[in-house]
């Protein structure tokens, strides 16, 4: 990190925003952190008299709970508001949402939205901070926080790692933002699924695109996989998920071709025996209930960041 | 008493013709008068030293939204915009409410249109509602003062439809306009499918959704021997399906429009809305396809598109947003543009705005041949503004155009030589 470096962002849109000090200092926050949770008492009064929103226009138990527990170890006042998307869409608009909002004087919106670009926009008519938990096929930037944390711990390091993800990565936000994140700080991304899922310009955000499951697990260092949207199956981009989990399942085969030590990631909730077999989910290289512990770190310091800037 | 305008000392550009210089152009009694002809005692004279004086400009595609969507734009607001734009003359698309596909719409239009500060060719619907089932009455439309039929805003899906179309629109003597888009491919498709789809995580609207369309009215037009116009050509394999098509003889015409041949589908970074549209920007690649198009004489005309939405359909999340921006008051900067890099010469652009538009809608103008209507339209190359939304006459500010410095400005535009609009210079 250079001399002088501050952290100057105001909202988390997505990591696409957050330059490799921003990250750096992200993650060693979210580190320093973490013990917090490790406490009997499992609270720091840094946030005391603050007003956390959680906006969520699309159904999420995980990374909502996430961060409530986050925002309320240290100490803020949270709020839960779950509005449907097609509500909006009949009546009240995002904008109007996010005024009437806005007037109650909240200091940060979380917002989960089922369109890619919402918490922008939300950003251009309100004066609280905005993280971004999650916008359609865009940016889900505190998972790709996480991610690079558990990584990073695992590993010591991130630069010149082999990071492969497989999956949807069309209608993955946690891909996009873990192309961006992983490749920014020195690790290499390969990715693969079916064709059908591999949307054009990957290699502009900076990962390698592979014709093989063997060719991207190969002296990986990080096998992450993607949950497959059994509600996409509408708009089927393959046949069948028999058929998936046969040629695009990871299984302790498949992993073999990693590196020895190798870890296995997923975003969660798995399903089970179609991108993740379980032995492999459950197995001793799978650290996804250490990207759920993480996930209350990395929320807790962008919180706490972002708060410096409001 | 006649009432004569004279025009004096302006770059007279008139392809028509092989006219291109200094000079005055007198207007007599609505009409543009021969050469030589000594103007009255009681003339007017204005002095359009510095500016082009040119044919009418002829905007091929525009929504006036009247009748149906008047909070968004109408015939008056449009029409103003058009002149204000340079455009003597627009040729409206039938997607109102209710859709332009019988006599009582296309009389009402031109009822308004009357009162209105340009010409306004009224598009009847292909098909019925444009639902693209059965053909529209052509015939009595035509009676009506339709010059062109489309279902603009969709594709004719059916196959059977549109070669009917082609066929008995011929009878008529309208022009066929397509909008050609695959809807399979481009089903919920919000923007132009590229690294920048995939960036943003927004559903992306592959260029094949334009071309498989376009290459079925060129072998529908190829096979039936009848003229068939492509509304908005915005993609590198479109432009070069309408290249070989022509070279083969296929009676096959098309425009693109100001925001394709000059912005790509960067612009909608940061989820602008202005940056929405259907067809969607695309490319560097397919803009610069769409330039050679119109410097090789593919693409026959510029058209704008002008789709006026409010902050309603805008300012929403961008996959919610409406299609469309706003172009009658930029069409002209951006087009001289082309100009000033040596894109396009001069007497290109009197072609691609005036001539062209109006050989393909078989409409009066393009020339200012002595007797012809004074449908003239005077522009100050030179002029520099910025275009900003206090300045925009259409009633909806939806451009992508918003803030940019533009130089070239209309100074004056004449309808059957009557000044429907002047900016004070
Ligand atoms: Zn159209
Ligand atoms: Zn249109």
């Amino acid at each position: 990190m250079t001399s002088g470096y501050n952290f100057t962002q105001k909202h988390i849109l997505g990591i696409h925003h957050l330059s490799a000090d921003d990250i750096d200092f992200i993650l060693k926050t979210a580190d320093s952190f973490k013990e917090i949770s490790t406490r009997a008492i499992k609270k720091v009064p840094t946030m005391r008299g603050l007003t956390v929103v959680n906006l969520f226009f699309e159904p999420s138990t995980r990374t909502r709970l996430s961060f409530e527990i986050a925002a309320k170890r240290m100490s803020a006042d949270t709020y839960n508001i779950s509005a449907s998307t097609s509500s909006t869409v009949k009546g009240e608009t995002l904008i109007d949402t996010a005024r009437n909002i806005s007037a109650m004087k909240p200091d940060i919106i979380i917002m989960r939205h089922s369109f890619a670009g919402a918490p922008d926009m939300l950003t251009r008519y309100i004066d609280a901070s905005v993280i971004n938990a999650g916008d359609g096929s865009h940016e889900h930037p505190s998972q790709g926080l996480l991610d690079m944390m558990t990584v990073r711990e695992h590993k010591g390091r991130l630069e010149g790692l082999k990071v492969t993800i497989v999956g949807d990565i069309l209608h993955s936000r946690v891909a996009r933002s873990d192309i961006l994140g992983f490749t920014r700080m020195g690790a290499r991304v390969f990715v693969y699924g079916p064709a059908t899922m591999i949307p054009p310009g990957l290699e502009e955000l900076g990962a390698t695109v592979c014709s093989s499951l063997e060719e991207a697990v190969a002296d990986a260092d990080v096998v992450m996989t993607l949950r497959i949207q059994k509600e996409r199956q509408k708009d089927p981009l393959f046949p069948s998920l028999r058929e998936y989990a046969q040629k695009y399942g990871i299984n302790r085969r498949i992993l073999d071709r990693a590196r020895p030590d190798a870890i296995v990631m997923h975003p969660g909730p798995i399903n089970r025996g179609v991108e993740l077999m379980p032995d492999v989910a459950d197995g001793p290289r799978s650290v996804i209930l250490d990207q759920v512990t993480n996930g209350v770190a990395v929320r807790m310091a962008l919180l706490y960041l972002v708060m410096g800037n409001s | 008493m006649a009432e004569s305008l004279l025009l004096q000392n302006g770059r007279i550009i008139d392809p028509d013709n092989g006219f291109d210089r200094q000079g005055d152009l007198l207007i007599v009694d609505g009409k543009v008068a021969a050469v030589g002809t000594p103007p009255p005692e009681d003339v007017q004279i204005v002095d359009v030293r510095g500016c082009w004086v040119m044919p009418g400009l002829i905007d091929m595609h525009v929504h006036l939204r009247e009748p149906g969507e008047e909070y968004k734009e109408d015939i008056e607001t449009g029409t103003r915009a058009a002149a204000a734009g340079g455009f003597t003359a627009v040729a409206c698309m039938p997607n109102t409410r209710p859709v332009n596909d019988c006599l009582a719409v296309t009389s009402l239009i031109l009822e308004r249109a009357a009162r209105g500060s340009a010409r306004v060719y009224p598009v009847g619907a292909i098909s019925r509602g444009s639902r693209g089932e059965s053909l529209a009455d052509f015939g009595e439309m035509k009676e009506a003062g339709v010059v062109a039929v489309s279902d603009d805003g969709m594709p004719v899906v059916d196959s059977q439809l549109m070669r009917r179309a082609l066929e008995y629109a011929a009878d008529h003597r309208l022009t066929v306009i397509s909008h050609s888009e695959e809807l399979f491919l481009s089903r919920h498709g919000v923007m132009n499918e590229g690294p920048v789809s995939t960036r943003l995580g927004l559903k992306g609207i592959p260029a094949a959704a334009e071309a498989i369309m376009v290459y079925r009215d060129i072998a529908l037009a190829e096979y039936t021997g009848r003229p068939v116009h492509i509304a908005h050509v915005s993609t590198a394999m479109a432009t070069d399906l309408i290249r070989a098509a022509k070279t083969r003889g296929v009676r096959v015409t098309a425009e693109t429009t100001p925001h394709y041949f000059t912005l790509t589908d960067e612009a909608v970074q940061g989820y602008n809305t202005n940056a929405k549209m259907n067809p969607p920007l695309r490319s560097e690649a397919d803009r610069r396809a769409v330039l050679q198009g119109l410097v090789d004489g593919t693409l026959d005309a510029v058209a704008t598109d002008h789709a006026p939405h409010s902050t309603l359909e805008k300012d929403v999340e961008f996959d919610l947003a409406a299609n469309g921006v706003i172009g009658l008051e930029t069409a002209v900067p951006l087009t001289l543009e082309l100009v000033r890099r040596g894109v396009i010469d001069e007497q290109r652009f009197v072609r691609l705005l005036s001539l062209n538009p109006a050989r393909i809608l078989n409409v009066p103008g393009g020339s200012l041949a002595p007797g012809q209507p004074a449908d003239v339209s005077v522009i100050d190359p030179a002029e520099q503004f910025v275009y900003t939304v206090d300045s925009v006459m259409s009633k909806s500010k939806n451009s992508p155009f918003l803030g940019r410095s533009l130089q070239g400005r209309a100074v004056m535009t004449l309808v059957d030589g009557r000044v429907m609009f002047s900016r004070p210079r």
